[in-house]
């Protein structure tokens, strides 16, 4: 099963290496990761996409909560909350196809951010499935490179 | 008021403040700075003649007073010569501050002359560690760096500071206390978890308690004293819980796990509740885990949240100060006369299994009456330090501890090479008391420089070498697993021996090294034992020296530790002896 936990932890130099080295030291799976600033300086959030039992998750909590420069861990998987991750698509596009790829983006609210002779480069902000929807509809066409962000997220609501 | 000090001076005024009286160190280029301070100084500064020595002489001193312990290295070498040592201290929750030289700040990163990336190698062996970055970030650092260190469940911390730090000059002030905003140690248990628990014991019917060495950390073995005799439960330790309960009670049942008593073993497989207390369930200590006091419901109080339910599901977990939550949970238990399962329990302890015969089947002396000799000695007073192999579980076996703090040993990493330093550790921070170690043969050379160590600081420690001429417990594992298969364990063996050779012999080669010999070239008495009417002599000779003594026992060079549970096996499945051919 895959969980979305958020890290709230200091923002210094080595943070991510003793995440990094944990997670390896043992053994979890880690699907994404995004690291950024928040509202405090001296604050950073890491947003975790994880697989593994119940068990596994809670025991990943607690040894993430172990480290010093962690601050807090929360579990949002089950909670009311908004996530998003982006990718960069470049798909072959020629005088024949380019407007039907330029219809299905609309669909899908991305966006072109760049053309060139043969092919264009297409931006989509969404969650997971979209992204997903996104880049089946464009691999007919043919996919030249992809990127995708780690997804970030926050909890709806006061919380 | 505020004074200029440089980053040398900082450390040792932050040091004086942190109550530190000994330091284990070894200097070099990028700790000049702080050895020139230390020079005008007053702590005790011992020098090892190895890093390794050094950071597991106060992992030594730690274990045996409660207090930190202090060592400094420096950059490169000296520090990467800590690794063991720190990654004993992580396994075994030993306090412990490291201090290392860096290169100075403007060099980090250029591979410069003696620069190891000392933080980054020791992240997942350390509770946490710092690179110095700024002098006027040291202070409080350091301050951090004792609190993290002694606190909530204790481990070693490493601080690195650059050379530069060093010598720059700021004003210095101490901090009073540190706040940390990602350590908050939760010690209060939770009052209905306890009530919880409390409620399960006077229920229980047949309750066993597994303490490990978090009740000695805690200072909580009159707690657990108290609990085990006011409600009737039988005691089983781990290795690092040895001494936390008194094993000459009627309510010890020793050493549970791998090489544990039968009583502990079958009373642990057989109980409807378990009370673990400061420990981990460790797979030396459960076997197969599948088979683990399965008819047990569990509790589990430990200071540590990520231990509780890391490998076996727990029924009442309880986190928090084991002192203070045992000290809650004996004023909810009912008091009780005796337990339905005081008979059974005897009736597995008189199958009493640990070999001890005077003399081993080939004239050889028995290690088991060498160590119950050093027990009636001492009248059971002694600090007992071990290496790592058949004589550390001898020496679990044999000797009956009382006190907290008095058997040393690494159990979580198994260092060989630890014992030696850290007796002299144990005695520098314990100067009157009596000090033995229990080596190996291998184990001891893995650190035999430190025998300076403990001549030019005329460190009494009492040096027992058990000398079977083998890797002894690798051999065991040969002989019993392996088809007896002796591949690279014999320490007789010479380039010239035959390929393959099982079989010791009246032809093999002679050991190297002649022990006393080395010893004598310290200028350390010596004796060879072979004979065992000459054991309590020799023994009452060395206790008699002021100074080191070392003894050098000729054990059965074959002899196996019993009982057993196989690898993989279940705690009910103890091999109990040798099989007969
Ligand atoms: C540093 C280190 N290397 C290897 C081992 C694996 N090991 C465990 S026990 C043992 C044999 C120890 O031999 P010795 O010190 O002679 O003790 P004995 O078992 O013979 O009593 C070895 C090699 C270890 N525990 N530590
Ligand atoms: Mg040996």
């Amino acid at each position: 099963m895959k969980h979305t936990v958020a890290v709230q932890v200091a923002n210094e130099s080595g943070v991510l290496a003793r995440i990094a080295s944990l997670f390896s030291r043992r053994g979890f799976n880690i699907e994404s990761l995004s690291v950024g600033q928040t509202e405090k300086e001296d604050v950073s959030r890491i947003t975790l996409v994880v697989c593994g039992s119940q068990r596994v998750l809670e025991q990943l909590e607690k040894q993430l909560n172990k480290l010093i420069v962690v601050y807090k861990v929360s579990n949002i998987t089950n909670d009311p909350a908004v996530s998003r991750s982006m990718a960069f698509i470049k798909v072959r596009a020629d005088y024949s196809t380019r407007s039907e790829i330029i219809q299905i983006v609309d669909v899908f609210r991305g966006e072109i951010v760049d053309v060139a002779n043969d092919s264009v480069m297409v931006e989509i902000t969404g969650d997971e499935g979209k992204i997903n929807a996104m880049e089946e509809l464009l691999e007919p066409y043919g996919i030249i490179e992809l990127v995708r962000t780690g997804k970030i997220a926050m909890t709806r609501g006061k919380k | 008021m505020t004074k200029r000090c440089t980053g040398a001076e900082i450390f040792v005024k932050s040091l004086s403040r942190e109550g530190v009286e000994t330091i284990f160190g070894y200097p070099g280029g990028t700790v000049l700075p702080i050895y020139d301070k230390l020079y005008d100084s007053d702590f005790e500064h011992i020098l090892p003649h190895h890093e390794q020595g050094g950071i597991h002489a106060a992992d030594g001193y730690a274990r045996s007073t409660g207090k930190t312990g202090v060592v400094i290295a420096t950059s490169g070498p000296g520090a990467t010569n800590l690794v063991t040592g720190l990654a004993t201290a992580y396994m075994d929750s030993v306090p412990l501050v490291a201090f290392t030289g860096q290169v100075p700040s403007h060099m980090l990163g250029t591979d410069a002359f003696q620069e190891a990336d000392i933080t980054g190698i020791s992240m997942p062996i350390t509770k946490h560690n710092y690179l110095v970055q700024k002098t006027e970030n040291l202070a409080r650092i350091i301050k951090k760096a004792f609190h993290i260190a002694g606190s909530g469940r204790p481990g070693p911390v490493l601080v690195d500071i650059p050379k530069d730090i060093m010598m720059q000059e700021v004003e210095f002030s101490y901090p009073d206390r540190v706040d940390l905003r990602g350590y908050k140690p939760n010690y209060r248990g939770h009052p209905l978890q306890i009530k919880k628990a409390a409620e399960k014991i006077n229920q229980s019917r047949k309750p066993v308690l597994y303490a490990g060495g978090g009740v000695i950390i805690s200072g909580a073995s009159s707690e657990l004293r108290q609990l085990a005799e006011k409600a009737q439960i039988p005691v089983t330790t781990t290795l690092t819980g040895l001494g936390a309960f008194d094993e000459r009670s009627r309510l010890s049942l020793g050493m549970l796990g791998m090489h544990g008593s039968t009583e502990a073993n079958m009373a642990i497989s057989h109980a409807d509740l378990i009370i673990a207390v400061g420990c981990r369930f460790d797979d030396r200590v459960t076997g197969k885990l599948d088979e683990f006091a399965q008819e047990a419901e569990i509790i589990h109080i430990d200071i540590d949240p990520a231990e509780v339910g890391k490998r076996v599901a727990i029924d009442i977990p309880i986190v928090g100060d084991v002192k203070g939550i045992l000290t809650e949970l004996n004023k909810k238990v009912t008091e009780k006369s005796g337990n339905g399962w005081g008979s059974q329990i005897q009736e597995w302890k008189d199958m009493d299994c640990r070999k001890c015969s005077e003399i081993g089947e080939n004239g050889r002396l028995s290690p088991g009456p060498i160590i119950e000799e050093i027990d009636s000695l001492t009248e059971g007073e002694a600090f007992i330090v071990t290496e790592v192999g058949q004589h550390q579980m001898w020496a679990a076996q044999f000797f009956k501890y009382s006190h907290p703090r008095q058997f040393i040993t690494s159990g979580g990493l198994g260092t060989m090479g630890y014992g030696f330093p850290a007796s002299l550790g144990v005695q520098v921070g314990n100067k009157e008391a009596p000090v033995f170690l229990l080596a190996g043969d291998g184990s001891f050379q893995m650190n035999i420089q430190e025998l300076a160590t403990a001549a030019k600081n005329n460190l009494p420690v009492k040096m027992v070498i058990f000398n079977n001429q083998y890797l002894g417990m690798v051999r065991q594992w040969q002989e019993m697993f392996l088809d007896k298969r002796y591949s690279s364990t014999c320490l007789r063996r010479r380039a010239d021996c035959p390929p393959r050779c099982s079989e010791p012999g009246e032809d093999c080669p002679e050991m190297i090294p002649e022990f006393i010999k080395v010893a004598e070239a310290y200028g350390i008495k010596a004796e060879k034992i072979t004979e065992p009417e000459d054991v309590r002599p020799a023994l009452e000779r060395a206790l008699a020296e002021p100074g080191p003594y070392l003894l050098d026992c000729l054990i059965e060079v074959e002899e196996n530790v019993f009982p057993m549970v196989p690898p993989g096996g279940s705690l009910y499945e103890m091999i109990l002896e040798e099989e007969s051919e």
